[in-house]
């Protein structure tokens, strides 16, 4: 049984190395000098560490500029998810109203439509908003989602009726109870929902990259595949600026692991 | 109340106090990275204006120019590749210029290259003023001409199709005489801008491959490789030109302005007096060849103009071209500056003034970087044996006349210019 | 009443914004795939016509829209059953009693994962390097000869793939880890004694009770790499020659830089029916399975 041990154990660290080793790589020649990366073979481990790229890549590019952007728009596309999808998917859940079930069958039928049909219109009707090259039109796909819905309602039919119920008959308001009963016993949701809106605004690539035309609006990624198309040759900057993106998300996602994790299985038994 | 914070922190960094005009110009590639060097004379000059230069990757820019047009996001006043201005002005985004050009004394047309001031004009209007120009013509070794027996460049097709089976009888069956990358249009439309019909026929309604002209210049065009003159072979396949051409791999090859610079570095100073350029020859005579290049344009939308017109007067000085040929090698549109010692005094230019006397525009529709695709997928099919020359010409005509629909419904409408 | 009203005001935001920015131009989508909606239609909407079913006839004829489907299919029958395969491989290992360190490793399994997809392709396209990447170094030690991953059209479809399967197979890994944990321990305990191997075990009882588990993540996966795009982007930019060219990524081109809006979407469309037909024929084949 001990070989068997050993093996699995083995197996473990291999395929750890596979899915780290690129990250871990990608710290190391972001801190080698300039060109030290393009040598065969490929160092592994830098010479002498520098921070000359990071200097470099805020002194002679907009990064820092690319990074408040994403951090903003990330911020706004949480608040704005937590605050509509967390409303409706309670009201799903909780509350009564005429052609309840209905809507919210024919809003899952929905989850498969890819959001690609959606975009080319989209972008007409932004343009009619005057949202195109602006953080609003950037927004404007991120306010409301059936994934959101779909996933507080979920969490909030836990909620005891009975609990609502005695606050009603006490003469609390359908907000205040919102406010103190509600909210509160979905924290862990809410953190959930979140993790989700912010990786998935800072990660966002497709839809930026049509509605943001002005270079000084750009997101990191969309920014960073500019650079990168015209920076090939210098890897170690490159490097740099990955590990800028990479950075706030792989933090996020550590300390915030076990919500987001309980977020994608209620997402996968959707289908 | 960090994202509050933020959004304050933004908010106020994007609105600096200032009662400066800012101008907004996109440029490309290279370019846009010099023309900052030129900005502060003007700025200088002009102390209200404020120059904001964005640069576009060439890749990119004509991408980003139609988002921008599409989203109501252009700048005032761009960098346009000429050949892209019918398209603009199809679109009505583009200024005329024919009023501010007959006001000033410092853009003289007449000292202009015909054939490139011409690309700017659509239906009578100018929209553009050229900033640089940009023309195919022949690179050809010198040495191994002469070794098959010629002490010139050729001057007409027969000429030029007798040296090129002089020098392939030379080189032998592993070497050719040119090399046209059959993944490039640009030497099938050259050859085809030196017959006496149009491309396009009734205002750019249908194609006119099957005239009797294209249909000739495709004939010499396919017999380079039907007759193992030129390899059959893609930019992609040869990716190193300048070695492959110092080992004689290919004698002739048709190619721009930039190349000069490209084969000055890349070749040992041993090996310089090897090659030279020429004019491309037509088929009975010297011939024309495309004229190409970037133009300066004024978008409609743009409330600053007078300012922009400003900044294109002061980038048209011969002055300023010559210093703008120092610092990118882009050769200048002016024949005035063409009189500069670095111009004159350059041997490997000189073919380049002579053939810009014949530039050519390619046909001035929006449609036409479409088109040239099409006829370049149907020349690879040609070269490759699989399609006579009439039924490519035939094929071309038809692919061209399917991307032209909607041209010829507009304007039937009288919606298109 | 009072109730009814309030509840409105609860969901009305967030569907209007759903009806806005999402109904609303799908709606708008169908119908704009049946004009020439262009780059003119633009500039001046007199310049706009209907055309039926023009665009999805011009599709059937353009060889780019069948080399992007094909390239995609390879893409997908080439990724898909990777992924899955590494997905699985890695539940097992995590699942496995014998395994050390498990919370650790599962962080480090799922961290590609949730990466932002462009700063991730930048790395992968240094590791992909001919002459400098690791990649290229570490098969050198085999005894393999450089590879040009990105710049050769007969890999770099492949590389793209290698690429997909480290990024997203965390993903269903913790989906499938999900499924292992209700298997019942007695059920394998049930098969020791009829004298099964682990292999046996595996194919008789870890499968069977996986089935539904993956049935879903194939649907997600499939779906998922049908949209193939940002890879690509940042990546190849479609190249070599076309080979990396994916239907997402015609349609972008189609639609953002030729400005042909009504031909875009009509791809769309058709990216949208092959992924419900797909989703449709697993659900099928899905109850015969369970259903004998």
């Amino acid at each position: 049984m001990r070989k068997g041990a050993l093996l699995t154990n083995i197996l473990m660290v291999l395929l750890g190395l596979f899915a780290v080793a690129p990250l871990l790589w990608m710290l190391s020649v972001s801190v080698m000098q300039p060109g030290e990366a393009a040598h065969f073979p490929p160092p592994l481990i830098p010479a002498n560490p520098t921070t000359a790229n990071y200097v470099t890549l805020f002194a002679s590019t907009d990064m820092a500029r690319y990074f408040a952007n994403s951090l903003l728009l990330a911020c706004l596309a949480t608040a704005l998810s937590l605050t509509f999808n967390v409303m409706a998917g309670y009201a799903f859940a909780k509350l009564n109203f005429r052609g309840r079930d209905r809507i919210f069958r024919f809003l899952l039928t929905a989850l498969v439509i890819p959001a690609q049909v959606a975009m080319i219109p989209l972008f007409l009707i932004c343009k009619e908003l005057g949202l195109v090259n602006s953080f609003g039109g950037v927004l404007v796909p991120s306010i409301a989602t059936v994934f959101g819905i779909f996933l507080v309602r979920q969490y909030a039919l836990a909620i005891p009726d009975e609990m609502l119920e005695a606050a009603r008959i006490d003469g609390a308001s359908e907000f205040r109870i919102f406010r103190v009963i509600v909210l509160p016993s979905l924290g862990p949701i809410l953190v959930t929902l979140a993790t989700f809106s912010f990786l998935g605004s800072w990660s966002d690539f497709l839809w930026p990259l049509i509605i943001l035309n002005d270079g000084d609006k750009a997101t990191l990624p969309v920014a960073l595949a500019n650079l990168s198309r015209e920076h090939v040759q210098d890897f170690e900057l490159m490097m740099a600026g990955s590990v800028v993106t990479l950075l706030p998300v792989l933090i996020l996602f550590v300390v915030l692991q076990r919500y987001y994790i309980s977020g994608l299985l209620a997402g996968s038994v959707k289908g | 109340m960090g994202v509050l914070a933020l959004a304050g922190f933004l908010l106020a960094s994007c609105s600096p106090p200032s009662t400066k005009t800012t101008l907004n110009l996109w440029a490309m590639g290279r370019e846009g990275e010099v023309i900052g060097q030129l900005i502060p004379a003007f700025e200088k000059e002009n102390p209200g204006i404020e120059v904001r230069v964005q640069q576009l990757p060439f890749t990119a820019a004509h991408e980003k120019l139609l988002t921008a047009f599409a989203g109501d996001a252009l700048p005032d006043m761009a960098q346009l590749g000429n050949s892209w201005v019918p398209e603009f002005v199809a679109l009505g985004a583009l200024a005329p210029l024919d009023a501010r050009v007959a006001a000033t004394p410092a853009i003289d047309r007449t000292d202009y290259f015909p054939g490139v001031w011409d690309s700017n004009v659509v239906a009578g209007a100018l929209y553009g003023v050229p900033w640089y120009v940009d023309t195919r013509l022949l690179f050809y070794r010198r040495d191994l001409l002469k070794q098959a027996g010629y002490d010139h460049p050729p001057r007409d097709w027969a000429e030029w199709r007798a040296q090129m089976h002089a020098i392939k009888k030379l080189v032998g069956p592993q070497r050719y005489a040119t090399y046209f990358p059959l993944n490039e249009y640009e030497a099938l439309v050259v050859l085809g801008l030196n017959q006496p019909q149009e491309m396009l026929r009734d205002g750019g309604r249908f194609g006119n491959f099957r005239s009797p002209g294209f249909k000739a210049a495709l004939t010499f065009y396919s017999e380079m490789t039907r007759d193992k003159l030129a390899p059959i072979a893609s930019s992609t396949d040869i990716s190193n030109v300048w070695d492959e051409f110092d080992r004689g791999f290919f004698s002739f090859y048709i190619s721009g302005p930039w190349q000069i610079g490209e084969f000055k570095r890349r070749l040992p100073a041993s090996r310089q007096g090897i090659w030279m350029t020429a004019p491309v020859p037509g088929p009975d005579g010297p011939g024309s060849s495309n004229a190409g290049g970037s133009s300066l344009v004024l978008f409609k939308a743009s409330t600053k103009q007078a300012a922009g017109w400003k900044l294109i007067e002061y980038l048209s000085r011969p002055a300023t071209q010559i210093r703008f040929h120092a610092l990118t090698g882009d050769l200048p549109p002016r024949r005035s500056a063409w009189a500069a010692p670095s111009l004159r005094e350059d041997r490997y230019a000189r073919a380049f003034a002579d053939q810009l006397l014949r530039a050519k525009p390619t046909p001035k529709v929006p449609e036409w970087e479409r088109i040239a695709t099409e006829v370049r997928l149907v020349a690879e099919a040609a070269a490759h044996g699989r399609m006579t020359v009439d039924q490519a010409a035939t094929e071309m005509d038809k692919r061209a006349d399917a991307i032209l629909a909607k041209r010829r419904w507009m304007l039937d409408q009288g919606t298109a210019k | 009443m009072k109730r009814e009203g309030a509840a409105w005001i609860f969901v009305a935001p967030a569907l209007a914004a759903l009806g806005l920015f999402f109904f609303l131009p799908v709606v708008a989508a169908l119908v704009l795939s049946f004009t020439d909606f262009d780059i003119y239609s633009l500039a001046d909407i007199r310049n706009l016509r209907f055309v039926g079913l023009d665009n999805y006839l011009t599709l059937l004829r353009t060889h780019l829209f069948w080399k992007a489907l094909g390239n995609t299919l390879y893409f997908v029958v080439l990724g898909v059953p990777l992924s899955i395969a590494l997905s699985l491989g890695a539940a097992l290992l995590i699942n496995s009693k014998l395994a050390r360190f498990k919370g650790l490793f599962r962080t480090l399994y799922f961290a590609p994962v949730v990466t932002t997809l462009v700063a991730v392709a930048v790395i992968w396209r240094y590791l992909l390097h001919t002459k400098y990447g690791l990649i290229n170094w570490g098969l050198g030690g085999f005894g393999i000869d450089p590879i040009d991953w990105l710049g050769d059209p007969h890999w770099a479809m492949p590389a793209i793939v290698i690429f997909a399967v480290w990024k997203n197979f965390g993903y269903n890994m913790i989906i499938l880890l999900a499924g292992l944990q209700t298997i019942p321990d007695e059920l394998y305990e049930a098969a020791k004694i009829d004298g099964a191997g682990r292999w046996a075990q595996f194919r008789h009882v870890t499968l069977p009770a996986l089935a539904p588990v993956m049935l879903v993540v194939s649907i997600l996966t499939m779906a998922g790499y049908f949209q193939l795009f940002a890879e690509p982007y940042v990546m190849t930019q479609g190249g070599p020659v076309e080979s990396t060219v994916s239907v997402l990524y015609f349609m972008f081109e189609q639609g953002f830089k030729w400005w042909n809006l009504g031909f875009a979407t009509s791809v769309a469309f058709v990216l949208f029916v092959i992924l419900f037909a797909i989703t449709l024929v697993q659900l099928k084949l899905s109850q015969r399975w369970s259903d004998p």
